[in-house]
């Protein structure tokens, strides 16, 4: 067995312009997502979107500086991740499709396998 | 070399060609290791050229090319203790003997994973050629004009991700072998395009590509027979190899399908892709590669260009253009009313595709008007859509016929 981070990225513009009915729904496929992972949820999270971000780099001096907003500033930003255990890729795959994300076009999700130590 | 060494090398080559997925796919599915697994299949093929020179070469050489790399494997495994993997162990399946109908060959789970739609398609036909079909990385790099160094970072880069991000070693299941299925063909049918009509530098054909590219869809289909796409895309590289070797003339230069000579074009390979094809067209509604391959089957038994059966090669092209919308495809469809009804209604059907921006950099879209430009013996204007073929080609061979053409326009000026 191994871990995957689904990243889950998209407009928040988009996303705040949803409809109450439309976040209904869209509630409805996370929830259906987990009942399919069952046992290979591990954890899963919906993020502030990114304005509600805080970054911090260092500079060549190893000055720390904090900064407004995400790390990288994109369209498409992150709102939420997953954490699975499964198998191999198929099987993330699979489940991947299901998320609600799919049903639009500003939206989509990043699979990203976890390193494992040891 | 002696006759026995020659014939020794000439067993290995044979065995190379015939028997490399297999060994290479048997010896993954033991090592989960597809770099330690490649490199145990070549010293197998390595060792075969010293022992069958002492030895003779065995009854099954695939048998024993197999065996010999299992048990490479098995030592480095077991010997070298401090054997440690750069990348984590494929996932694969304990090989199980399963119901008849389950798909279980080691070639095929080679096949199916050098595949996979997590793979970017410049990554899946580099490793395709290089793991299924055993062409060394500088060829698979020659074949694509990209530096060595470029297509083995490439290679090392798709294998890192099938370990880490543990693509399987695997058959897909029922629900999903059609789609993977046309996965791989597309894979198969790029090698053999990018072959057919090598897009740069001086050879229309490169064989080592097309070749690689009928052995596959001959593999697939003799694994899985009853699959009819299958069955069309053999069909149809197999109508289209036949006519591989009256495409270019002995000083190299192009000749069209309509001057080729048909008496050259390979018979026997003709009469098995029909057979194929009719076979392929048992399912209905029939699909993209059954219908372009019908179209080829046209080609191939029509006695002359202007004796070809144009009116249904055109419904053939309508047809496919419905299945598989693209510019191309009507591109071709023009060519063929073009030759139904003449060269001006050939340049009125072409003329919406000319606002086509897919086809904006295509030079065969300015090669097609310059043709029916000629025939209607408007000089001005062929001449002009030929330096814009020109222009557009970067294949020799293509440009030397343009070339001819333009000056052959020229000269009525």
């Amino acid at each position: 067995m191994a871990k995957y981070m689904i990243l889950i990225y998209g407009d928040a513009e988009q996303w705040d312009a949803m409809t109450e009915e439309q976040w209904q729904a869209h509630n409805a496929g996370h929830a259906a997502f987990v009942a399919k992972a069952g046992i290979r949820f591990l954890d899963g999270q919906q993020l502030e979107t990114a304005p509600t971000a805080t970054s911090l780099r260092a500079d060549a001096a190893g000055r720390i500086h904090i900064t407004d907003g995400p790390f990288l500033e994109t369209k498409e930003g992150l709102g939420g991740y997953y954490l699975l255990e499964a198998a191999d890729l198929d099987e993330v795959l699979e489940l991947a499709k299901l998320l609600p994300e799919l049903n639009y076009t500003h939206s989509g999700v990043e699979i990203r396998p976890v390193v494992e130590h040891g | 070399m002696s006759n026995a060494q020659v014939e020794v090398v000439a067993a290995v080559a044979e065995a190379y060609r015939r028997d490399w997925a297999k060994v290479l796919s048997v010896t993954v599915q033991m090592t989960r290791d597809l770099d330690l697994a490649e490199e145990c299949a070549q010293d197998a093929y390595a060792q075969a050229l010293q022992t069958w020179g002492e030895r003779g070469v065995p009854d099954r050489p695939g048998a024993w090319l197999t065996t010999s790399a299992r048990n490479r494997a098995l030592d480095v495994m077991r010997h070298d203790s401090v054997f440690r993997r750069r990348m984590p162990l494929l996932v694969a399946d304990e090989a199980v003997q399963g119901p008849e109908e389950v798909l279980d060959d080691d070639r095929l789970r080679l096949i199916f994973t050098c595949t996979h739609p997590a793979l970017s398609t410049d990554a899946q036909v580099a490793l395709t050629l290089r793991l299924v079909c055993g062409l060394s990385t500088p060829e698979v790099a020659r074949a694509f004009l990209v530096p060595p160094a470029t297509m083995a970072a490439r290679i090392t880069r798709a294998k890192k991700k099938i370990a880490a991000a543990r693509i399987p070693y695997r058959v897909p299941g029922p629900d999903q072998l059609e789609e993977r299925v046309g996965a791989v063909l597309e894979v198969v049918h790029l090698i053999f395009t990018t072959g057919h009509t090598a897009p740069f530098g001086s050879h229309l054909v490169r064989r080592d590509l097309t070749d690689s590219a009928i052995r596959l869809a001959r593999l697939l289909h003799l694994l899985m027979p009853a699959d009819a796409e299958i069955t069309a895309l053999l069909a149809l590289l197999l109508l289209n190899a036949a006519r591989q070797e009256t495409r270019m003339a002995v000083d190299g230069r192009l000749v069209l399908l309509s001057e080729q000579d048909r008496s050259r074009w390979d018979r026997p390979l003709i009469a098995e892709g029909q057979s194929l094809l009719t076979e392929a067209l048992l399912r209905r509604p029939p699909t993209r590669y059954a219908l372009q391959a019908a179209i080829a089957a046209l080609h191939a038994e029509a006695p002359s260009w202007a004796d070809t059966d144009w009116e249904e090669i055109v419904s053939l092209y309508e047809v496919l253009h419905r299945l598989w919308p693209s510019p191309v495809v009507e591109l071709n469809r023009v060519v063929a009313v073009g030759m139904r009804d003449g060269p001006q209604a050939g340049l009125d059907a072409l003329s919406p595709l000319l606002a086509e921006p897919a086809l904006a950099t295509y030079g065969y879209l300015s090669a097609t008007r310059a043709d029916f430009l000629r025939q209607l013996e408007n000089w001005p204007k062929a001449a002009v859509a030929y330096e814009e073929a020109l222009a557009l080609t970067d294949n020799e061979v293509e440009r030397v016929f343009l070339t001819e053409r333009l000056t052959e326009v020229s000269r009525n000026l």
